[in-house]
């Protein structure tokens, strides 16, 4: 094959999703995110829900997905996103609602809503980016922030008779009788990447048949607030955040069925 | 024509029905009507009372300082409200649990039993239609026929056989004013 | 009889008329003393004859958010809360007055600070006129002093909301919303079609039909330049809504020596006071708003030349009554006269206090 020959359309591999426009992202290099964004964006596509998909943006580093993802979206207000989806989703039992939100905005703020959108069986997917610590406000303690883990609000690391513990959101969340399916995902290698995709398609399908609640956690890294190079962020990912959140599906009421 | 009415005595006792029906009656002859409740935050128990206003006219407030009539089902409610009965004015009281009769000398009071009433009747339940008859013997604001005819639109179909047992006990109510 | 006639709660009037209007959907949650809105939706059970959505939420935080995302959607949908519940909301309020969305609030205020009491009060004027949560807001203001307009101002609000893209707000007491009284509910109207409200509310997030431009509903913007040019165009708004929507009730005012500004329960409490003033030969007229805001500046400052003084009956420690002395620019003597923290005065109560602080002051 000549190099010409490489960069023909037929020869195409790998393409941008249609969805996903060519604003310039305001992420860290090296921040999960952006892989994320992609994934929803090719997965709508790919499930021919453009026209219905609505998406919830956080408060949090994601507030901007709405200027990235081309699909009609609503902003919450910090922790309400699951609140809003569960409207939205009620009043349009046609549409795809999801929620995209990080572990502040989800486990923290937002708990409350958390817990009920997804005990009630809102028909709304859930994608939770859990990266342990506060990106947007400049690196914060989150709740999910391991025990010695440094940031700006435990400069010291944190400490369980100081901060408490870290917060393990999505096995309380399984638990629940309204939850169809919770899994827990990362995107720090391809083959992460394909199965993380593989969840957010279950998860926008069982929204789409009304089947209940789907829970895509992914663990995330942020190299800036974890003070890392990206390499050394996802081998940190993979040592110490992994213990505490391993990774795999919590709940999956059809693969029982199944 | 015009009756501003306070009905009072324990929560769960019927104040709040009573009232209502007295309500419904005057909306059925087309009357205005308010109707309002001091609601508390128990369902049972407590004072509870209501003020009924029946007129020809629009009503402006809801809320009274004095009554046409009051009605006093137990020893606080007439400690309360003996006084904010206009002179010349009635005041009905059941004699069951008052230990310290009116005293007022420029209103018109009637003593009723109808507690003893329901026992003559054999039914607990009459209590309400009971006082509500001495209620129209005194003040004949509404007819009986209004009050059955109110009774059927707000009962469901399954408690239409009551109506003759309210009718009934209506006017053993009418029978206790002497 | 007039079949049509009803004898109702406040509150129940309110949740019919709503379904009557074509509601899309309520979210609220229960408190004293308006908790028979959502109960007598319960029992309506609309979502088998018009589709409406009825959901009990998990607090006051949560109902006002899916308020603001049902409005984001071009939804007629709406709350209902007492003064404690309100606080709650005031986030959503100002982020649905920063999205411009058309949203239906109703606030039955009990007597307060804090958990308070459970009976009338006015103490949330300020909050409710003045804009309780953060930013330069004000939603349109409703105040109805009967059954029939507890009925009547769920269509008015939501044509406004829809009208201006702002938030409707409700302002009962615990009185209006106990009390029964006739009235007669508006015809049922259908719910508006997908169709319908993608053609009426061109903004709506409901997804990209015909992969139209895409809609976002937020109330972030982070250039201070744009944002400054929004708060404008909220600013241009509400002076239009000021020109256009102020609403209120005179009564005996053409040869009145006083004048009584009062709204809601007070103003009927108000006009029996006015009744026994007559017989004494005491000449009162009454102004009631019904917009709280905006406020009826005008027909205050006109008759309040022409008279004695003015006294303001409030169930609140002195809210209503600045804006009347702004109104009559403290040319006039305002006095005050309150009963608070769930208390309501009597007519005479009232009438003692136009004598004692005006008449023979």
């Amino acid at each position: 094959m000549e190099n010409n020959d490489i960069i023909k359309l037929e020869n195409r591999v790998y393409k941008r999703p249609s969805l996903l426009n060519e604003a310039h992202m305001h992420y860290c290099p090296g921040c999960s995110h952006g892989v994320v964004h992609k994934l929803v964006a090719e997965v709508i596509e790919e499930l021919g829900l453009q026209e219905r998909a609505i998406g919830v943006s956080p408060v949090g580093c994601a507030v901007f997905a709405y200027n990235y993802i081309d699909i009609d979206w609503l902003e919450a207000a910090h922790g309400r996103a699951t609140a809003m989806a569960t409207a939205a989703k009620r009043l349009m039992p046609d549409k795809l609602v999801f929620t995209y939100q990080g572990d502040g905005d989800f486990a923290a703020i937002g708990t409350c809503e958390s817990i009920h959108s997804c005990n009630r069986g809102e028909s709304i997917a859930i994608i939770f980016i859990n990266n342990a610590i506060y990106g947007m406000t400049g690196g914060q303690m989150a709740p999910t922030t391991l025990l010695g883990q440094k940031t700006a609000t435990c400069p010291y690391g944190r400490r369980a008779d100081l901060n408490g513990y870290p917060l393990s959101i999505t096995p309380l969340l399984a638990q629940l009788d309204g939850t169809r399916y919770v899994t827990r995902q990362s995107v720090h290698t391809p083959a992460n990447v394909r199965k993380t995709k593989a969840a957010i398609k279950k998860a926008f399908l069982n929204s789409m048949e009304g089947k209940g609640t789907s829970v895509v956690e992914v663990v995330s890294t942020c190299n800036t607030g974890w003070k890392l190079t990206p390499e050394k962020a996802n081998k940190w990912m993979e040592e110490n955040m992994f213990a505490k959140y391993p990774l795999g599906d919590l709940k999956d009421v059809d693969a029982k069925n199944e | 024509m015009k009756a501003e009415i306070i009905i009072a005595g324990f929560g769960g006792q019927g104040v709040l029905s009573m009232g209502k029906t007295l309500a419904y009656s005057g909306l059925m002859e087309d009357k205005e009507v308010t109707w309002l409740p001091s609601y508390g935050p128990e369902q049972r128990g407590g004072t509870a009372n209501v003020t009924v206003i029946l007129s020809d006219e629009r009503i402006s407030s809801p809320t009274l300082d004095a009554y046409d009539m009051a009605v006093v089902l137990n020893q606080q409610s007439l400690d309360k409200f003996e006084s904010k009965v206009k002179p010349g004015g009635a005041l009905i009281y059941d004699s069951y649990g008052i230990h310290q009769p009116p005293t007022r000398t420029d209103i018109k009071v009637y003593r009723i039993d109808a507690t003893e009433a329901t026992i003559e009747m054999n039914n607990s339940k009459t209590f309400n239609m009971i006082v509500l008859g001495a209620i129209l013997k005194v003040n004949p604001m509404v007819t009986i026929e209004s009050v059955l005819k109110g009774l059927k639109k707000t009962l469901p179909e399954r408690h239409w056989h009551l109506l003759p047992l309210n009718e009934e006990a209506l006017k053993k109510g009418m029978t206790l004013i002497k | 009889m007039n079949d049509k006639v009803l004898l109702m709660k406040g509150n129940e009037a309110l949740a019919m008329a709503a379904i009557r209007y074509g509601a899309d959907g309520y979210f609220g949650y229960p408190i004293t003393p308006q908790s028979e809105v959502l109960e007598k939706l319960e029992e309506e059970m609309p979502w088998e004859t018009t589709g409406m959505v009825v959901l009990q939420a998990e607090s006051e935080v949560a109902a006002i958010n899916m308020v603001y995302a049902g409005a984001s959607c071009g939804k007629a949908v709406f709350t209902s809360t007492s003064s404690p519940g309100f606080s709650l909301m005031q986030e959503g309020m100002s982020y649905m007055c920063a999205s411009e969305v058309p949203a239906l609030v109703i606030n039955v205020m009990r007597g307060g600070p804090g958990l308070g009491t459970i009976h009338p009060s006015q103490a949330d004027y300020f909050q409710a006129c003045k804009g309780g949560g953060h930013g330069d807001y004000h939603p349109i203001v409703l105040a109805p002093a009967s059954v029939q307009e507890m009925a009547d101002f769920v269509a008015l609000g939501w044509d406004l909301a829809f009208k201006y893209r702002a938030v409707s707000l409700i302002l009962a007491d615990g009185l209006v919303g106990q009390m029964m009284e006739k009235v007669i509910l508006p015809e049922q109207r259908p719910r508006r079609t997908e169709e319908e409200i993608r053609k009426q509310c061109p903004w709506a997030v409901m997804g990209r039909k015909d992969m139209r431009p895409k809609n976002i509903i937020t109330s972030l913007e982070l250039d201070d330049d744009k944002m400054e040019a929004n708060n404008h165009r909220f600013q241009a708004t509400y002076r239009e809504i000021e020109k256009n929507e102020v609403r209120f009730e005179l009564v005996d005012t053409d040869d009145c020596d006083y004048l009584i500004v009062a709204f809601g329960s007070m103003a009927r409490i108000a006009m029996k006071t006015m009744e026994m003033a007559r017989e004494e030969g005491i000449k009162v007229g009454l102004v009631r708003p019904i917009t709280l805001w905006p406020f009826p500046v005008k027909p205050i400052a006109e008759i309040g030349q022409r008279v004695k003084g003015i006294l303001v009956p409030e169930l609140a420690a002195g809210q209503l009554i600045e804006d009347v002395k702004l109104a009559v620019e403290c040319k006039v003597p305002v006095a005050h006269f309150d009963r608070l923290g769930g208390n309501v005065p009597s007519p005479d109560e009232i009438l003692n206090a136009l004598k004692k602080e005006l008449i023979n002051a």
